[in-house]
């Protein structure tokens, strides 16, 4: 696991809402093809640090990061980084599943296209099959492709919006609770699924299930009150931990 | 006894019938306000409305009806030789209510007794010197049988008006006293006074449908009567509009109607891309100061009287097209003549209806979820191309039901195109030319001195019933296309 090269590296991070002082001096070293699970009670800033790390902060306008957040050595606040291309690099999986009131293969190739990843109707039909079977939904919508895509169940809704997001190819992809809004069932199907990304990306998982972040995840960081606690092998965090907050957290005393 | 007196003493009873019914309620709970059903001020409200209700309504009611009894039965008194050349029982009516009100008068000023004001065989022209003597007003000499008929239309006037003030006040106590009887501390009045508000509620909502339903059959009923004057074929097949009072008009509503769909869509071309993009910066770019100050600011057009976009129309549009496109304008073409032209009244009403479409479009596009726009940012998009790939078509239903509500609106519109669009009703795709709409030519044919029997006037009914249904049927689907949207993301 150490042989895994640093895709993400936060330095002392800061973000403020307003007067609000939402994360507090967050150091996290994020490794290729690895799953990271952020854990911590509501409000601790989990969601928050994840949302640093493809600038959808931006969109807050009360939002302020400081400190320095690099993706493969390169500072993502730097003045010359086009937030855009930034998040075509790192994709993002939203809590709540998000299809737009398009076809599912319009919802697929919303990606590609815009970034122009296909040259003709053939090689989107193939990227658009390819995310489909990544994210495991193929089987089940390759015969109703033009129906919409908000006409799904939330499971396939949500396994929907991975596809859409493995499509624009990220190096990294970020999830936000992606299975808050699921019953168990599209909940396993969706861990399995983020069990397979991780051959080919860094996954970083926010979750409020202990459970599944110590199914899915090689690295686990608590988060409290806006400071990161601990940082460290998922095994460890959840057998061992070195902080008595996470201790107190993982054994239900807090949180 | 005048009805503001009336008026007032049922308010006092009201109020009287309030606190005798609270405290009568607390007398039988023993002051113990745990030991009554409801809470106090019910049992005052349930006897202070038990006391009202009724009796303003049979005051509204006996108000509304004893003109019209008295009306019909003095009218039938007048003898129809009484009736003058060239007047009708109408004028010679209000010949009567004037005389009658001049006695009323007269007897309030000391100028006459009671009794000389009920004699029937006073003698007319000294009761003509009197009653102007004593200021009161009148057109021409009274006659014996207008005097007659005043006479009698003053006697019935005062009786119905004793008899209303009886039945209205004991109606009023009778019901005061029901109440005050029923109050005891098991009575239910809360349940019993939230009934009456919502008698109350629904009785304003029935107010506003039965005005509807009567508009629509008074026009109607008009409709009809125009349809046996004149050839309903030639209504709505025919091509040419020609009204002529003195016979052999050709009354068709197609060119009316082709003026009118021609301006209303000039005025979509204007407020539709104005408007839609207003709202897309307004929700999607603009800063909250911005929107804070700039939202307003384009209600406030929403709020000019269409009669001011009509003088705009006139004396600022128009113009500035003519030296645009007229004869020796800037672009050197002769092409607009008039100030008054398809093009003026459609870009004025575009106007007027931008902040129609901008309000409504704003809306949807509000409502359309965040996660949305987070789920297109997060794949990398733009702004603008989310908005035009994700935000738009997600709100297009709802635009659609907002551009249809426009055009309703565009195609109701009257002022300005009485103002701006002229008069002649022709088909012509020219839009430098005069022409003239559906709305237009219903106040024309109704303005000035109209005989109601004429299907020159009675064609102005069929118009607005043709209007109504049309823009009741845009309206219809702009509403279900709206509420289809709406469903979606609830």
């Amino acid at each position: 696991m150490d042989s895994k090269a640093i895709k993400i590296a936060a330095n002392n991070v800061q973000v403020y809402y307003g007067d609000t002082h939402a994360i507090k001096d967050v150091d996290v070293q994020i490794e290729d093809k690895t799953v990271t699970a952020f854990i911590g009670p509501s409000g601790c800033g989990k969601s928050t640090f994840l949302r640093c790390l493809n600038r959808m902060n931006d969109t807050i306008d009360i939002c302020r990061v400081e400190g320095d957040i690099l993706l493969d050595g390169e500072d993502i606040y730097d003045k010359r980084v086009d937030p855009v291309q930034l998040r075509a690099k790192v994709g993002m999986v939203f809590q709540k599943p998000n299809p737009f009131p398009k076809s599912i293969y319009d919802n697929v190739a919303y990606g590609p296209r815009i970034h122009g990843l296909a040259k003709n109707k053939a090689e989107l039909d193939d990227i658009v099959e390819k995310s489909l079977r990544r994210a495991a939904i193929w089987d089940e919508v390759k015969d109703r492709l033009d129906a919409p895509g908000t006409g799904l169940s939330g499971g396939q809704q949500q396994r929907l919006c991975i596809a859409r997001a493995v499509a624009t190819e990220p190096e990294v992809l970020l999830m936000d609770e992606p299975c808050s809004a699921l019953d168990p069932i599209a909940t396993a199907q969706v861990e399995e699924l983020i069990d397979e990304l991780r051959s080919r990306y860094s996954v970083v998982i926010v979750t409020h299930s202990m459970q599944q972040a110590a199914r899915v995840s090689q690295k686990t960081a608590f988060f409290h009150l806006g400071n990161l606690v601990e940082f460290g092998e998922t095994g460890q965090i959840f057998t061992n931990p070195e902080d008595p907050r996470t201790e107190s957290y993982i054994t239900g005393r807090i949180g | 006894m005048a009805l503001s007196w009336l008026l007032l003493i049922l308010l006092a009873l009201a109020v009287i019938g309030f606190f005798a019914g609270r405290s009568r309620a607390l007398a039988s709970a023993g002051g113990n306000v745990r030991d009554l059903h409801s809470l106090p001020s019910y049992y005052g409200y349930n006897v202070a409305l038990t006391a009202l209700v009724p009796a303003v309504g049979v005051l509204i009611v006996w108000l509304l009806a004893q003109p019209m009894i008295v009306n019909s039965t003095v009218s039938g008194l007048i003898p129809d030789q009484a009736l003058l050349e060239g007047s009708d029982r109408g004028l010679i009516m209000s010949e009567v209510r004037r005389v009658a009100y001049g006695l009323d008068g007269a007897v309030a000023s000391g100028a006459m007794t009671e009794t000389q004001a009920r004699n029937g065989n006073a003698d007319t022209d000294a009761l003509t010197k009197t009653l102007k003597d004593a200021g009161q007003i009148l057109t021409q000499d009274v006659t014996q049988p207008i005097l007659v008929a005043a006479q009698k239309f003053r006697s019935m006037t005062s009786s119905g008006t004793v008899a209303m003030q009886v039945v209205v006040l004991a109606l009023a106590l009778l019901g005061a006293a029901f109440a005050y009887v029923r109050t005891h501390k098991e009575f239910r009045a809360r349940n019993v006074v939230e009934q009456g508000v919502l008698a109350l509620l629904l009785l304003a909502a029935s107010i506003a449908i039965l005005t509807t339903i009567g508009i629509v059959l008074s026009m109607l009923f008009e409709t009809m009567n125009f349809f046996q004057l004149h050839s309903w074929k030639d209504f709505f097949f025919g091509s040419t509009w020609a009204p002529n009072f003195r016979g052999g008009s050709e009354l068709s509503i197609l060119p009316l109607l082709w003026g009118t769909l021609y301006i209303s869509v000039i005025a979509l071309l204007v407020a539709v891309p104005i408007g839609l993009f207003a709202a897309i910066y307004l929700s999607e770019y603009a800063s909250g100061i911005t929107r804070s100050i700039a939202k307003p600011l384009l209600e406030i057009l929403a709020g000019i009287p269409t009669i001011v976009y009509g003088l705009f129309a006139l004396l600022t549009v128009g113009p500035a097209l003519v030296s645009m496109f007229g004869d020796g304008g800037i672009l050197g073409v002769d092409w607009m003549a008039s100030s008054n032209a398809v093009l003026t009244a459609g870009l004025v009403m575009g106007i007027m209806l931008i902040p129609f479409v901008s309000s409504l479009s704003d809306d949807i596009i509000n409502a359309v979820p965040q996660t949305m726009r987070d789920g297109s940012l997060g794949l990398g998009a733009t702004h603008s191309e989310t908005v035009r790939n994700v935000i738009l078509p997600a709100a297009l239903p709802g635009i659609v039901g907002a551009i249809l509500l426009a055009a309703s609106r565009a195609i109701g519109e009257t002022m300005i195109v009485v103002m701006a669009a002229g008069a002649i009703a022709k088909f012509s795709g020219n839009p430098f030319e005069a022409m003239t709409t559906i709305t237009t030519r219903i106040v024309s044919q109704l303005t000035g001195d109209t005989d109601f029997a004429s299907p020159e006037t009675l064609v102005a009914f069929a118009l607005g019933l043709t209007l109504f249904i049309i823009t009741l049927g845009l309206n219809i689907f702009a509403l279900y296309i709206v509420r289809k949207y709406r469903e979606q993301y609830e």
